[in-house]
């Protein structure tokens, strides 16, 4: 952002003779940030058509001038043409501030995707508008999984979770466009409503290190970012069109985008995609259609010294659940688990039945900038999220068309942050947040709460610090400080309050007793404490080391706290508990680098220690009129994660590229000794791509190989059918075989005028229609996941 | 001077947009109505005893189990008309979800299934949907020998697959469908 234009600040004095075209004006011409003299820039003065240079100092001197308007226009080469004015009435010194990192600026404009990190120590990745544009008709956890060490956890193929490192949901904050999701993230089945179309750039940032934007991201942040404004008069876009073969899906996005020289952008852009059933390679997956829309605006002023932007985003979802997943209670479930194929098959339907969940999340956010001479920036955020979250299950009578889970979470957040970076060698960085946040849970829907209505507060405040020690090392250091209050109203039927022993321990928030359920009042605080500290050594232009430390926490997500009921989709009863803590992680991290034209190496390792780690698990088996239903628990001990990720490239030569993204994380419960659920299997996956300058052609070829994971907790259980009169063991543990799939994507770009050009991409998944399916696909006891995929995409860029 | 009027325009209409945040204090509370809470099986016999089988858990999903209770006395080799019925005593006056169950009767059926039978006791249904296909909430019960310890589930199964191979006689096997309600109940006949 800083890098942005021109500033021109400030005067000094200015004394009168009253003579006429005698006057001097003498000037220093300085950089904005350091106040460094700016030699060598041409001045050119309108009213007299005569040029002056700066010297060594940066001044310049004009002479026999009369009074009135003097009309400067300077230039130089690594600052961007800047014209002034001044009132003379006598003779004059000013000096003039003026932004000297446009060169490096203009780079970022022409190409528009240079890495720019967020970070100095965090292990980071960038992804950009190249690779971020493969995934146009999939979802933001799809292209996430570009990053080696990110994975994700499904429900089907259009709920996509990211997971870094082996941590999801509330571990990990998304951000887009600086303003923090809000969608009820704890819940595995909630995907990140952020259109992957609407992204420029995406950083993902493992470990908590960036505590700028959060003190609780004990797995990671991904940040997303539109794309960067330039100041040039322009007005440029991009239309995409896709189509599948499997879903026999289509999309389209469009994105339009008007700047100018003096700073004014507004950007528009829109996209909408629809499927209709997927398909494994042996039968159709009933009920999986999906239909979205997106829209996002974004417009304001950026200049060098102060801007602002408003932005707008609007995202719908509507998503089919696998019929076939829809169980009653733990018979069907184990009939499912037997049963090689889903007891539901439907022919093809582009129709969205229940089970499915229509989710809506709208973001506004206004902010406002300004830069001061000699001191650094100051940003002032507002921003309001409103996500509105409908469930609709399989229901009969009037209830049919009813949802049966209506959440309408609404989020304001109003921040600010000071960045001093005018020492060269120290950059500081302090922040405030102050957020407000209402969950309202409709009772219209008939069918208890899962999450109770409640307001929460939270409070955070930061400071950072980076500093060059010298052209190689730069140290950096951060501290956060968060309050959190959760003020909630939640009914607990009688029986489960008394059977979880709150009578004893939390009688006193019981503020109404209808007989069969309570009212109670809970309000629970939070403070947590975060430390970030980190180093970056270049040892040479090829090889460099980071290393950081993290300490974290997380208080609990009401999901954790309140959670009580039957979760129909996973059978099982799900139960939170208003004792939980808050979870501390230590993270140390280390990575190394090795960069050269031919051949670049990534290696990333780290070790998680987290203590009181919140986590589910079976308890016991509770019998309702429906049957009987296991009982799964929040539960809290101490984990451990570790593993390393590895990002290799090789250029054989100009035409040959190898690359390698592998990945292996560990997850252990200390206490229980025994390893943690849900933790990602070895993965490694393996490019071969032929490029020719011809038409910017490209062919790749992509094996994606996931190993069967060996290390899982054991929560089978057994249970009696009464059906068949025997007791049978529900195997929910064990993880499914290894699978290997095989990606191609080729493409080419086609000249269509000088500033117009046409690209086509075709790309196939699972090529080999390979049956198989995953273990981090919350469905896979129910079906495969999807066979081979054929998708051609056309973007126009205009 | 100009941005700072756009960022005050903005945040205004911001606030237009937040105003309709819902403020009520106390929620109100959810009485849930498809909850089924009991399940009674009715047996008349011709001259006019009634034995009721109930199996009832009233707090739905909550920790309690299910409480079984057995109203008269099942006598030997008598023939008694069955009736079901499903309740949500959750709200008040109880509901009768078995009407529902008759109105959507095309994607409804309860299953008798015995898993100990020393009596070697029979149900046969009575009544059908509009397909010819049976629903099972009226039946025919033939209670057979004396003995102890006679083992009967009903199931209700919602979107069964109706034309399954044997399910219109009563086998569960092939009737796919998710299960809606699922009681035990054991008795002896006199």
């Amino acid at each position: 952002m800083k890098r942005l234009i021109i500033g021109l600040v400030i005067a000094i004095s200015s004394f009168s003779y009253g003579q006429n075209c005698t006057y001097t004006f003498l000037s220093e011409l300085k950089d904005f940030h350091d106040g460094s003299a700016i030699e060598s820039a041409t001045i050119y003065q309108k009213e007299n058509d005569s040029y002056a240079f700066s010297d060594l100092d940066g001044k310049f001197k004009i002479e026999n001038l009369c009074a009135g308007t003097l009309t400067l226009t300077i230039s130089h080469a690594n600052c961007e043409t800047k014209t002034v004015s001044f009132e003379i009435i006598g003779d004059t010194f000013k000096t003039i501030l003026i932004e000297h990192h446009i060169e490096e600026l203009m780079e970022v404009s022409v190409t528009a995707h240079v890495d720019k990190k967020e970070t100095k120590t965090a292990q980071e990745t960038v992804l950009k508008e190249l690779t971020l544009k493969k995934y146009s008709a999939l979802s933001i956890g799809d292209a996430l999984k570009e990053v080696a060490g990110v994975s994700s956890i499904n429900t089907g193929s259009s709920i996509v979770k990211p997971m870094i490192n082996g941590m999801h949901s509330s571990r990990l904050i998304m951000l887009n466009n600086n303003v923090r999701l809000q969608d009820q993230d704890w819940g595995i089945e909630h995907a990140p409503n952020i259109d992957v179309n609407a992204a420029s750039q995406i950083s993902v940032i493992k470990g908590a290190g960036a505590l700028a934007y959060g003190g609780d991201a004990i797995g990671g942040v991904v940040v997303v970012n539109p794309a960067r404004v330039f100041l040039k008069d322009t007005l440029f876009g991009k239309t995409t069109l896709s189509g599948q073969s499997n879903g026999r899906g289509y999309s389209a996005n469009t994105k339009l985008s008007k700047y100018t020289k003096k700073g004014w952008f507004a950007s528009v852009q829109a996209s909408l995609k629809q499927n209709g059933d997927f398909e494994t390679p042996d039968y159709v997956l009933t009920n999986t259609g999906s239909n979205s829309k997106g829209f996002t605006f974004r417009g304001g002023k950026q200049n060098f010294e102060s801007g602002f932007e408003v932005f707008y985003s609007y995202l719908n979802n509507e998503i089919g659940i696998l019929k076939a997943s829809h169980i009653g209670n733990i018979e069907d479930l184990v009939s499912a688990i037997n049963s090689l194929e889903p007891l539901v098959i439907e022919d093809f339907s582009y129709d969205i039945n229940a089970p499915k969940q229509d989710v809506t999340h709208q973001l506004a956010k206004v902010m406002y900038y300004k830069r001061f001479n000699n001191f650094g920036k100051v940003n002032l955020q507002y921003d309001y999220q409103n996500n509105q979250r409908f469930e609709y299950d399989i229901r009969v009578g009037d209830d049919r068309d009813k949802a049966a889970l209506d959440l309408k979470l609404q989020t304001h957040t109003l921040s600010s942050d000071i960045v001093l970076d005018a020492f060269s060698d120290y950059k500081l960085k302090f922040g405030i947040m102050g957020r407000y946040q209402n969950n309202f849970a409709n009772p219209d829907t008939g069918v208890r709460r899962l999450i109770p209505d409640y307001d929460k507060y939270d409070f955070g405040i930061y400071a950072t610090a980076e500093h060059n020690l010298n052209s190689k090392m730069t140290l950096d250091f951060g501290l956060r400080y968060d309050f959190n209050r959760i003020d909630a109203k939640k009914f607990y039927f009688t029986s489960r309050w008394e059977e979880r022993g709150y009578d004893e321990d939390f009688s006193d928030l019981i503020i109404d007793d209808l007989g069969t359920q309570l009212l109670v009042n809970p309000v629970f605080d939070y403070h947590n404490f975060s430390v970030s500290a980190g180093f970056n050594y270049q040892l040479n232009e090829h090889n460099s080391f980071i290393g950081n430390y993290s300490l974290s926490s997380r208080p609990p997500n009401p999901s954790e706290l309140f959670s009580d009921g039957l979760h129909h989709s996973a059978a099982r009863i799900e139960l939170g508990d208003l004792n939980l803590t808050k979870e501390t992680s230590n993270r140390v991290s280390a990575s190394y680098n090795y960069n050269s034209t031919q051949f670049n190496l990534t290696a990333e390792a780290f070790y998680n220690h987290i203590n009181d780690y919140m986590y589910i698990e079976p308890t016991g088996i509770e019998q309702t009129i429906r049957g009987a239903f296991p009982v799964w628990e929040y539960l809290q001990t101490n984990a451990e994660l570790y593993g390393i990720d590895l990002s290799a490239n090789y250029n054989y030569n100009a035409h040959f590229n190898f690359s390698n993204k592998s990945s292996y994380t560990v997850g252990n419960d200390i206490e229980n000794d025994r390893p943690l659920i849900n933790i990602p299997a070895f993965n490694t996956r393996n490019s071969i791509t032929y490029t020719n300058d011809w038409k910017q052609f490209s062919a790749s070829l992509t094996s994606d190989w996931t190993f069967e994971q060996t290390r899982y907790p054991d929560n089978n259980f057994e249970t009696y059918i009464a059906a068949i009169d025997e007791t049978v063991l529900v195997d929910v543990s064990t993880p499914p075989s290894a699978y290997q799939l095989l990606n191609f994507y080729s493409e080419v770009t086609l000249e269509t005028s000088a500033k117009t050009n046409l690209n086509i991409a075709l790309s196939v998944n699972n090529l080999l229609d390979t049956n198989y399916r995953a273990y981090l696909n919350r469905l896979r006891y129910f079906a495969d996941d999807m066979g081979r995929n054929i998708m051609l995409q056309l973007q126009y860029n205009y | 001077m100009k941005t700072i009027k756009y960022l005050f325009l903005s945040i205004l209409s911001l606030s237009a947009l937040v105003s309709c945040s819902s403020d009520d204090d106390t929620p109100e509370v959810v009485n849930e109505e498809e909850v089924i809470t009991t399940v009674r099986l009715e047996l008349t016999a011709t001259s006019g005893d009634i034995v009721v089988l109930q199996s009832q858990d009233l707090d739905g999903e909550g920790p309690d189990e299910p409480v079984y209770t057995i109203e008269g006395s099942i006598l030997a080799n008598t023939e008694y008309v069955g009736e079901i019925q499903f309740l949500n005593e959750l709200e008040s006056p109880a509901e009768d979800i078995t009407l529902e169950v008759l109105e959507e009767a095309l994607d409804h059926q309860v299953f008798y299934i015995y898993t100990t039978n020393n009596a070697g006791s029979t149900v046969t249904y009575t009544d059908l949907d509009s397909d010819g296909n049976p629903i099972g909430v009226a039946t025919t019960f033939n209670s057979g020998s004396v003995s102890t310890g006679n083992t009967l589930v009903v199931q209700l199964i919602h979107e069964p697959n109706k034309t399954g191979d044997g399910v219109s006689n009563g086998d569960v096997t092939n009737a796919n469908g998710s299960i809606d309600a699922n009681v035990t109940f054991t008795y002896d006949v006199n």
